[in-house]
């Protein structure tokens, strides 16, 4: 029964669609209500900020390489070299920056989050937390989500920095342009598109809304997909991968709509 | 506060520990051959006080109150898993479900927790309806009872004192050293060795400690209630006495009310002041181990095989 079977299908999706929200409305909520896990807060930022700084700054620092390098086969037929960093900070800032801290984060902190939900969840520790009456999204999730808003941004600014840095290394010692001029180039991008309330540059409004939802994204995928994890150890395996895969196609997703959206308000 | 007053405020605390209690067990046996033998002796003395003892530990079901009861409770997900389930724990009873595998033994349990709502019928505890709680009031309910797990459930990113603690922590204003003070109390009650394990990873402990701790976690709050999901699976037949002992130890020295999961006959038939059979799906027989061994009922005769 073909229909039947795309129907069950359908309903499932749907259903598992609400499931998602709900779990994501409950955890931003709970943010704002009593009792404060701040510990937890503390030690999931460790984890997801700290942790993850290590492979953002190798990322970051080598795309920012490559970007200047790339570019600058196409600007040397124009004779615009002297704009490499234009290019770098434009693309760091505004796009690289903020996609590539998120497909890092959710490479290495979503499938830690689901591995170990999922762990918790077969071995029964999630059921153990609601029956000593802990409500477990309170507990595990929120934390975790809490931490994810704020870290990642953070991330993605020293992110941005050190690719821009690594652009600055190839415009120097590859090109041999001098690093005033570089620098300065990355200024005059910075306040090139405008600003918010008179001091805030358009391109950081874009570049950090960006990685704030994404971190949403992420630590909201990771956990649903940990705690809803069935089939014992190897049921934590599927949920790891479905969060990496999900989350990483999310975040790209996302970014396109979000540009949409962002360049219709900023754009004058 | 003192711990004393702390203790006071939890509810369902009973009875405090008997100090000539002659069947307690040495609480520091750092001989694990002498904890053996220990074991057996106690066992050997509840084996031989046999149904005199079980009778002194049964209450009277006329006098005593019903604090877990299930009154016609259906509850069916793609095909029936509960039918018109009825039975009641009165205070201070042991109650061990058993039956086949996925006769629905576990989701009673669920239900009791209520982490599952019956489609049809109540679910009881101390005479409330839970059935139509929300989410928050049965958070409350549950801190009235102990659940241990099958595999323990220990949280495995904290020490034994945090797992023990936890409860507390959440739950209750008790200052460090009243908490410290608890948990030694229940890892104590519980034979564990504290200044050894206070310490360790769950993942250093074998199996018996972390049942073991497992019950100490679930009766840190002093609850009126404790569930066990299967207690005794998995572990050796020593290990298995001295859980089921400490299953009896709970119910005579705190008069605790327990709903026990299990596969064990043997076991079961040690600790429990009821049995509840479950099969297909329904109660198919709920009285005492003796009513239980002297009927005639052929599916009774043939579950309970050569026991």
């Amino acid at each position: 029964m073909p229909l039947e079977t795309i129907n069950d299908a359908a309903k499932r999706g749907v259903y598992s669609l609400q499931e998602y929200f709900e779990l994501a409305g409950k955890a931003i909520g709970f943010i704002f209500v009593k009792p404060f896990y701040t510990a937890d807060v503390f030690q999931q930022m460790d984890t997801i900020g700290v942790g993850s700084l290590g492979i953002v700054l190798l990322t970051g620092f080598f795309t920012g390489m490559v970007l200047a390098l790339q570019t600058s086969v196409q600007l040397q037929t124009f004779g615009a070299t002297d704009y490499i960093g234009t290019l770098v900070t434009g693309s760091m800032i505004r796009e690289l920056g903020p996609v590539l801290a998120g497909l890092m984060v959710a490479g290495r902190v979503g499938s830690g989050i689901a591995a170990q939900l999922g762990s918790m969840r077969v071995t029964e520790q999630i059921d153990a937390l609601n029956t000593l009456g802990t409500d477990p999204i309170k507990k595990l999730v929120t934390p975790r989500v809490l931490a994810a808003l704020i870290m990642l941004p953070v991330l993605t600014i020293i992110n941005d920095f050190v690719g821009i840095l690594g652009g600055n290394v190839i415009a120097k010692y590859y090109l041999g342009k001098p690093a005033s001029l570089y620098w300065r180039t990355v200024y005059e991008q910075m306040l090139t598109n405008g600003f918010t309330l008179h001091y805030i540059p358009n391109d950081f409004i874009q570049g950090l809304v960006k990685p704030f939802v994404f971190g949403g994204i992420i630590s909201t995928i990771a956990c649903y997909f940990g705690l809803n994890t069935t089939g014992g150890t190897e049921g934590v395996g599927v949920s790891t991968t479905r969060t990496v895969v999900t989350a990483s196609i999310l975040i790209l997703v996302v970014d396109y709509f979000l540009t949409q959206v962002i360049l219709a308000i900023f754009t004058p | 506060m003192s711990d004393e007053e702390g203790r006071r405020k939890q509810p369902g605390e009973r009875r405090q520990p008997s100090e000539k209690d002659e069947t307690a067990m040495p609480r520091r046996a750092h001989d694990s051959s002498r904890v053996r033998a220990a074991i057996r002796t106690e066992l050997e003395e509840v084996a031989e006080e046999g149904t005199e003892e079980q009778e002194k530990i049964r209450p009277t079901p006329v006098t005593k109150p019903s604090v877990i009861s299930l009154e016609n409770v259906s509850l069916a997900f793609d095909e029936p898993v509960l039918e018109n389930v009825s039975f009641a724990a009165k205070e201070g009873e042991t109650v061990v479900c058993v039956g086949e595998s996925g006769t629905g033994k576990s989701t009673i349990l669920k239900l009791i927790l209520r982490l599952l709502v019956p489609e049809q019928g109540r679910v009881c505890i101390d005479g409330e309806d839970i059935t139509h709680l929300t989410f928050d009031d049965a958070l409350k309910v549950r801190q009235k009872m102990g659940m241990v797990f099958q595999g323990a459930a220990l949280f495995d990113s904290m020490t034994v004192y945090e797992n023990v603690a936890y409860p507390l922590r959440e739950h209750t204003d008790l200052r460090e050293d009243e908490i410290e003070a608890r948990v030694r109390e229940k890892l104590e009650f519980v034979d564990l060795e504290v200044d050894k394990v206070l310490d360790q990873m769950p993942a250093e402990l074998s199996g018996g400690m972390k049942k073991r701790v497992g019950i100490a976690r679930g009766m840190a709050n002093n609850p009126e209630i404790m569930l066990f999901d299967e207690p005794t699976s998995g572990l050796d037949p020593l290990t298995t006495a001295t859980v089921t002992y400490l299953i009896i130890k709970l119910q005579r020295e705190l008069g605790v009310t327990s709903f026990v999961v299990s596969h064990d006959i043997r076991s079961s038939f040690r600790m429990a002041s009821k049995i509840a059979l479950l099969a297909h799906h329904r109660i198919g027989f709920f009285g005492t181990p003796e009513e239980m061994t002297g009927s005639d009922d052929p599916y009774i005769r043939e579950f309970l095989g050569g026991f």
